[in-house]
Formats: C-alpha cells, sequence, structure tokens
C-alpha cells in the first residue's frame, strides 16, 4: 500500500518521546515493522516452562488473595439489567460472606449505560479515582467489534467517563490494524485518550483491548502492543472475552515482553489485562508466575495487572476455603453472583 | 512477603526404594563385586545415598562371558519382534516409574527435578519405544538385505544424563541384536541401577544387559576386554582418545562421543526474547554439563549490549538450589573435581582479561554451586574460549558479518553443535550449511529427539547415535574386523573378509558414517 507521509497524526507524546515530533503514518510504520519477530514456538515454550511453577503453601495464599485484588468482575450481556449489576457489585464488594477477610475485586467492568448503576450500587465503595475501594471500568468505543464511525466511538466514551466510570476498556479497529493502516488506530486512541479526559483534567484510566485472537499472528501482537502504548494506553488488554481465542498464556507473557521492553526503553510501568478464558485458580497462578518472572512483582498491583473474568471469582474462593477449612466444599458454597 | 521466593516445594524422596548398597547387575541378579565398594553421594549437600560395587577386571570378565553366553544362546537366535516387545515392555516400565527414576536421578546427579522429570526421564522412554520399532525392520534400515548384530558391546557412560545416556546406548544395541557390558559413571551409578531393576522386572533374558559400577579402570578394563565387539563411549576427548588408540586394530567397533565447544550465534535479526532463552537454555541448562552446550555466545557486534543486559536481567530470575525442588531452575554442580575444574578455569578466564558476571544466587553451605556465570570481552584466543568447562559458564564474543560468524564458529577442535538465531529462513539454511558440527539448532537449542541423529566432527568424536544412523553403529554392515588397518596387508585382508563374508563384498567403511 501507498504510505501517506504527509498525514501529520496526533501527537502522542511517547510517540514523539520515541520516534520524533515528525511523527507521521510512516514513521508509525517504520517503527513497527522494524520491531523484532517473535518465534511462536520458543515462546509458547518459555509459556508452558513457567506453567510448571509449583506454587504451594504461604506462596498459595499470597496468590489466591492477589488474584481477588486483581480482578475486573465483569459481565458484558446484552441480558444485563440494573438489578444484575446491582448483584455484581454487591458480589464485588463481599466476595465471601462467610469469611470478611476477603480482600474485594480491583474494579467491576460493564457495558457503558450501566455504569450509572454500578456507580449507584458502589456507593461510599466506588474508588473514583482514590486509591481504595473499587473501580468502575466501562467498556467503550463500539464493543466488542469496534465497527463504528469515530464519533459515535467518542461519545460512547465521554458518555460513559460523564456517568463516572474510572477506566475506559477501548477496543482497537483491527480492520483498519490488519490492512496495514497503523495511523489510524494510533489516531483513533489518541482521540478515546483524550475523550477520557474529565472535566477537571484528570482522564480514565485507558485499557486498549488488541483482540488479540483477531490479530491471529504473535508479530501482529507485538506491533499493536507497541502501537497501544505509543498512542497513550496506560494498559493493553488481551481480549474482549467475545472471539475465541481469547487470553492464553503466550500472548500474555508476549504483551508483558513488550510492556518490559518499554519500561526498559523510558522506566514508565504500562499495565497488561488479560481477559476472557481465565477460570481456574491453577491458571491464573500461572499467570501471576508469569508477571513476577518477566516484569517483576511490582506489577502485582491492581494499577499495573488485572484479570478480566467472570467465573475466576468462585473457582479461588473455592480454593481460599480449601485452605482454610481443610476440606474442599462445592459451587453451592459460594454466591453465583 | 516476596511472591518470588516460591515456597518450597519439594518433590518427596518417600517414592524411593533404595537398598543400602547394591551390587552389580551381572547374568539377572545383584552380586557382590571385587573391588572396594564406594558410596554414591548426593551433590546438593554430600550426604551419603547407598553403596555401589566396585567391578575389578574378573567382575568385567564375568560380565563380558555373561553377555557372551546370552548373545550366543538367547539374544541372537531371539526374532526381532520379539526383541521389540522386550523394548517396548521396558519402555512401559520407565514410564510407570517414571516419578522414581526422576527423584533418583536428581538426588544422585544434583539436577533440578523439572529437568529429570520433564526432560530425562521422557526422553529415556522415547528412546526405548523408537528404538523397539525399529527392532523387527532391521533388514529395511537401508544397512543391505540382512544386517546382523555385532555381539557384546561395551558401552562406558558419563554422569550428565546418566540414565538419558544409558538410553541412548542400550535401546539401538539391543534392538539391533547385541548384548551389552554398561558402565554408568562412577559419580551416578543410582539410576542405572534402578534400571536394572526394571530389566528384572521385565524379564530380559538373563546376561542380555550387565551394568558393572567402578571408576576408570573398570571402564578401561572393559573397553579393553578381547571379547566385546563393539565399544560406545560418552565422555571426555581425553578419554576418548586413550580408547581410540587402545582398541585400534582390535576389530572392534567403536563410536565415540566426546566434548564439544559449541557456538550459538546471535544474529541482529534474531527473535530477540526467544534468543534470550535460546542462550540460557543452551548453556545453564543441567548446570552447563552438556557436551553440546552452547559455551561459545558469538553475538553480533551492533547488538551486543542489549543482549548482555537482557541476559543478566533473566539471570537475575534463576534459581538455584536443593534440586529435588519443584521450582529449582539450576541445581548442584555434580561433584567437587568438576566444581574445581569450572572454578579453576573461570579464574584463568579473569587473569586472561574478560570481564566476569554473576548472577547474585545465594550459595548452600553444603555440596557443590557455582552460580550461574557469564564472560564478556572474550576472545578467540583466550582458553576458556577454547577449552570445554563443562559448567554454567558462558563466553560471549562478537562478530560483524555472518562470514566472520561462520569462521568463528567452526575455529575450535570441537564440532558437536551450534545454534543459529535469526528470523530470516535463507540465513539460517545457509549459515547452517557451513558450519561443522553435527547438529544445527536453529531458533531453539538442546533439544533431542530419538529419531535424529546426534554426533560431532573432529575431537567430538566420530559415529552417530540416535535415529536410524544410531542403529547402524551397533549393526555388521559391510565392515569386518580383518578389514581394519591391523597388522595384514590390505589385500590378504580384503580376501580374507570376502572368503568369511561371501555374501557381500565390500571395502573397509570405518568410520564412513562421519
Amino acid at each position: 500500500m501507498t504510505i501517506e507521509t504527509s498525514v501529520v497524526l496526533a501527537p502522542a507524546s511517547r510517540a514523539i518521546q520515541l520516534i520524533g515530533s515528525d511523527l507521521t503514518e510512516k514513521s508509525l510504520k517504520l517503527h513497527l515493522d522494524g520491531l523484532t519477530g517473535v518465534d511462536a514456538v520458543g515462546l509458547q515454550a518459555r509459556a508452558a516452562d513457567l506453567a510448571t511453577r509449583s506454587i504451594k503453601t504461604t506462596s498459595k495464599v499470597w496468590a489466591l488473595d492477589t488474584i481477588i485484588k486483581l480482578i475486573d468482575l465483569t459481565t458484558l450481556e446484552g441480558s444485563d439489567t440494573p438489578g444484575k449489576v446491582r448483584s455484581l457489585v454487591a458480589k464485588a464488594m463481599n466476595p465471601d460472606p462467610s469469611d470478611p477477610t476477603t480482600p474485594r475485586v480491583a474494579a467491576v467492568c460493564v457495558y457503558g449505560d450501566m455504569v450509572g448503576d454500578a456507580v449507584a450500587a458502589l456507593g461510599s465503595a466506588h474508588a473514583a479515582g482514590g486509591s481504595t475501594g473499587i473501580n468502575v471500568a466501562a467498556v467503550a468505543t463500539a464493543f466488542p467489534s469496534g465497527r463504528s464511525s469515530l464519533a459515535i466511538k467518542l461519545a460512547d466514551t465521554s458518555d460513559a467517563v460523564q456517568a463516572g466510570a474510572d477506566e475506559i476498556d477501548m477496543v482497537i479497529d483491527r480492520g483498519a490494524f490488519l490492512s496495514g493502516r497503523y495511523g489510524l488506530v494510533f489516531d483513533q486512541i489518541v482521540a478515546v485518550k483524550e475523550a477520557c479526559r474529565r472535566e477537571d483534567g484528570t482522564y480514565a484510566h485507558l485499557k486498549v483491548i488488541l483482540e488479540t485472537g483477531e490479530l491471529n499472528t504473535y508479530d501482529n501482537v507485538r506491533r499493536a502492543s507497541w502501537l497501544a502504548i505509543l498512542a497513550g494506553g496506560d494498559f493493553i488488554k488481551t481480549s474482549t472475552g467475545k472471539v475465541q481465542p481469547a487470553a492464553t498464556l503466550p500472548v500474555t507473557l508476549l504483551m508483558l515482553q513488550v510492556v518490559n521492553d518499554w519500561y526498559r526503553l523510558t522506566g514508565e510501568k504500562i499495565g497488561v489485562k488479560p481477559a476472557g478464558g481465565i477460570r481456574s485458580s491453577k491458571d491464573a497462578i500461572r499467570y501471576l508466575v508469569t508477571v513476577a518472572e518477566t516484569v517483576g512483582e511490582e506489577w502485582l498491583q491492581p494499577h499495573l495487572f488485572r484479570f478480566g473474568a467472570s467465573s475466576l471469582l468462585n473457582d479461588v474462593l473455592l480454593q481460599r476455603q480449601k485452605i482454610t477449612t481443610g476440606h474442599y466444599s462445592g459451587p453451592d458454597y459460594v454466591t453465583i453472583d | 512477603m516476596s511472591f518470588l521466593e516460591y515456597a518450597p516445594a519439594p518433590e518427596s524422596k518417600s517414592i524411593l526404594h533404595l537398598k543400602k548398597k547394591y551390587g552389580l547387575f551381572i547374568n539377572g541378579e545383584f552380586v557382590d563385586g571385587h573391588g572396594t565398594p564406594f558410596t554414591t553421594i548426593s551433590p546438593a549437600d554430600e550426604s551419603p545415598i547407598a553403596g555401589i560395587a566396585y567391578a575389578n577386571e574378573a567382575d568385567v570378565d564375568t560380565a563380558v562371558a555373561a553377555a557372551r553366553r546370552a548373545y550366543e544362546k538367547t539374544w541372537s537366535r531371539m526374532s526381532g519382534a520379539d526383541r521389540g516387545k522386550y523394548l517396548f515392555r521396558i519402555a512401559r516400565l520407565v514410564q510407570e516409574r517414571a516419578r522414581e527414576l526422576s527423584v533418583a536421578e536428581s538426588l544422585d546427579n544434583g539436577k533440578p527435578i523439572k529437568e529429570s522429570r520433564d526432560v530425562d526421564v521422557p526422553l529415556v522412554a522415547a528412546w526405548f519405544f523408537y528404538y523397539a520399532g525399529w527392532a523387527d525392520k532391521l533388514d529395511h534400515a537401508g544397512y543391505g538385505p540382512a544386517p546382523r548384530a555385532l555381539g557384546v558391546a561395551a558401552q562406558v557412560i558419563p554422569w550428565n544424563f546418566p540414565l538419558l545416556m544409558l538410553a541412548w546406548k542400550i535401546a539401538p544395541a539391543l534392538a539391533a541384536g547385541n548384548t551389552v557390558v554398561l558402565k554408568p559413571a562412577e559419580t551416578t551409578p543410582l539410576s542405572a541401577l534402578i534400571f536394572a531393576e526394571i530389566l528384572q522386572q521385565a524379564d530380559l533374558p538373563a546376561g542380555v544387559v550387565n551394568i558393572i559400577t567402578g571408576a576408570g579402570d573398570t571402564g578401561a578394563a572393559l573397553v579393553n576386554h578381547p571379547d566385546v565387539n563393539k565399544v560406545a563411549f560418552t565422555g571426555s576427548t581425553a578419554v576418548g582418545r586413550a580408547i581410540a588408540k587402545s582398541t585400534a586394530g582390535t576389530g572392534k567397533k567403536i563410536t565415540l562421543e566426546l566434548g564439544g565447544k559449541a557456538a550459538n550465534i546471535v544474529f541482529d535479526d534474531a527473535p530477540m526474547d526467544q534468543a534470550i532463552e535460546g542462550i540460557v537454555n543452551g548453556i545453564f541448562f543441567n548446570q552447563g554439563h552438556v557436551c553440546c552446550a552452547g559455551s561459545r555466545l558469538l553475538v553480533q557486534e551492533n547488538v551486543h549490549d542489549e543482549v548482555i543486559d537482557r541476559l543478566k536481567q533473566r539471570l537475575s530470575t534463576l534459581r538455584m538450589g536443593d534440586p529435588l525442588d519443584k521450582n529449582t531452575d539450576i541445581g548442584a554442580i555434580n561433584s567437587k573435581a568438576q566444581l574445581d575444574r569450572i572454578r579453576a578455569l573461570s579464574k584463568v578466564g579473569e587473569e586472561e582479561g574478560a570481564q566476569r558476571w554473576s548472577a547474585d544466587c545465594e550459595i548452600p553451605a553444603k555440596g557443590f554451586w557455582f552460580a550461574p556465570t557469564i564472560f564478556t570481552n572474550v576472545e578467540t584466543s583466550h582458553r576458556i574460549a577454547r577449552e570445554e568447562i563443562f559448567g554454567p559458564v558462558l563466553s560471549v564474543l562478537t562478530f560483524r558479518t555472518p562470514a566472520e560468524a561462520i569462521a568463528k564458529a567452526n575455529n575450535t577442535p570441537y564440532g558437536l553443535s551450534a545454534g543459529i538465531w535469526s528470523d530470516k529462513g535463507s540465513r539460517i539454511l545457509g549459515v547452517a550449511d557451513r558450519l561443522k558440527a553435527g547438529v544445527v539448532w536453529a531458533n531453539t537449542f538442546n533439544r533431542f529427539d530419538p529419531a535424529s541423529p546426534f554426533g560431532g566432527y573432529k575431537e567430538s568424536g566420530y559415529g552417530r547415535e540416535g535415529g536410524r544412523h544410531g542403529l547402524g553403529a551397533y549393526l555388521d554392515t559391510g565392515w569386518h574386523p580383518s578389514l581394519t588397518a591391523a597388522a595384514t596387508p590390505l589385500s590378504d585382508a580384503l580376501e580374507a573378509g570376502s572368503a568369511k563374508k561371501p555374501r557381500r563384498a565390500s571395502v573397509a567403511k570405518k568410520g564412513a558414517s562421519k
């Protein structure tokens, strides 16, 4: 394809810092295409190796609590109602009624029109940008397909922010990415980031969903991760959960490696959120290990790592109960939501 | 607390049913040796594990006689399909007792349990399964219409992969119809003796495999025994050279797998994160006790600093400690003697002006330990760039062009293996073609498969193990004792050879498999 060299991209400080002030589609493309490749076999082998770590006793106790603290408890259904959202929020605030020492989850994640209900249900438990409490995350930008005009994506975003969303989970335009229009994807992320701006000048946190299941190759995931970071994303997120495969350990490892590269380059810490398909504690612990051994333990905090999950929480609670009581209970000993 | 200080997750030793002392496994039974018994210890804490018999010359004689008898009376008369049945049975028993074998291996050798569990023991089973399949197909292996077994094979194996090297030796020997006398290394006899119990369990006819323990003189007596037809040795080049000398002209067929100083070549377009993993796996797998270890890192100069930086970051996440802990990445050095050698050569490296960096590992008070170490600013003339260290020590050199990389990679007396890291397929193939190494790995390292032949150039030895080629090392494929460069003139030898073997008139092919 021909590259429109004259198209000057929206200013994003990270991209300017790395690529230079003459930021164009061409310079961006040159940078992304110049990244070294990913060897799929080697990446998968490393992920499989990390998955063999044996996390026992005190380490397991710590890991289970940490997983809960890192969960974005999610409901993203066409059938969501205010009642369902209230129920989800109640679970987020008090995950295990039989054990008050159970930590709270990091956030609840809902569609944009449910943000108001979530905020109301949280009441004083709503973090609202504070360091304690539970955040409200909203999916936006014509989630999950992202197939709509920029104007609608921006309106979608600012609606959610005005309704009180602390975090915005946007999707990238995979069609544009796959056809090589990196500049378009970049500009959209920059614009959505701007739409995350609140009246007081602060920003809602922006998670950029790459939908790795549609990008298909690890090389693409790597490029898209760089693109999302350069355009100003606070988090890079694997998937919407609506496309298979969703989060996998190798993809998450790869995204963590990009985050590590960015940190080595700039000292800035970018968050990572695998979402979709992580259902068991055992699986989630493998992600914790991968984070700790790739970017460091510091990343195991809600502002740098999240699990996008719905059923994971209950499995963690069952494991937690097992450790406390010494025996396994069953699915009726945890609440459905 | 720190999550990365994972709570201990030790594999239990209760699965082991060790005897206080072990005899020699001769003619299907454990018998006392006539040398002075010794004790095998755990290199992780120097604690004694079991008493081990020491075979003297008389014991070697008994073992070879048992193997000869089993060859004449049983094994050479058995059909290939029946031999295959025994090999399949052994493979399945290895799988059944995998956990026990893994624990024994890590205890005696010092290697981390995750390696003995995920690499060594699964490969042992794979080797027996693979060669079991060949046992009834020898006529179709490409060695003529009816290749024959050689007779009694004398096999001497090293301590770095005790059970895996045993499988590399015994599986093809039995599949081809030979009987075996095997001597495990002095410091790591344990898993071979448990394997002997597996042979009893498998009802393998008595004498087909004999396992004798001892030290260097036991091995020497074995390979020099006059009634041995085949010698297979894996170990140091110095010992290999001595064996080649002492067996020259005896008519024994011989394969040697010796040392190495493999180049692991990283080009600037390499998939960087995977290349770092490959470098780590290349030299720190099994504490670097690997003859094909990627001990010379050749990095393209323009990415040198980045590679070293990333490598150091990665190495600082390696976990050294109890070999039986499931989270241990780096175990113990196998013996005091080996530790001394690694220390001495590392000291030489410093004196030669190379820059040393070691990972910040806590060294346990007891046992033999050496932290993962890299030397930068290494020049081709340095001893640490030329001599095999056989430990967790990496020498880093740089190159500017592919031609220089190839020249430097080949500039070694060894030639066992090499690695290439590049995203460009044509470069990988082009460079691989010009590397004088028996195995070349591309974008991976230290991967083994029973179907793949393995062996070296130059001082790394001769002959191939693994695959169809490894089978040929245990078959009479037209080569004959009287065709060697012994005292008889070549013309006489040819006559004698063709008189004895009218069905095939072939010329001396010793070493042709190279």
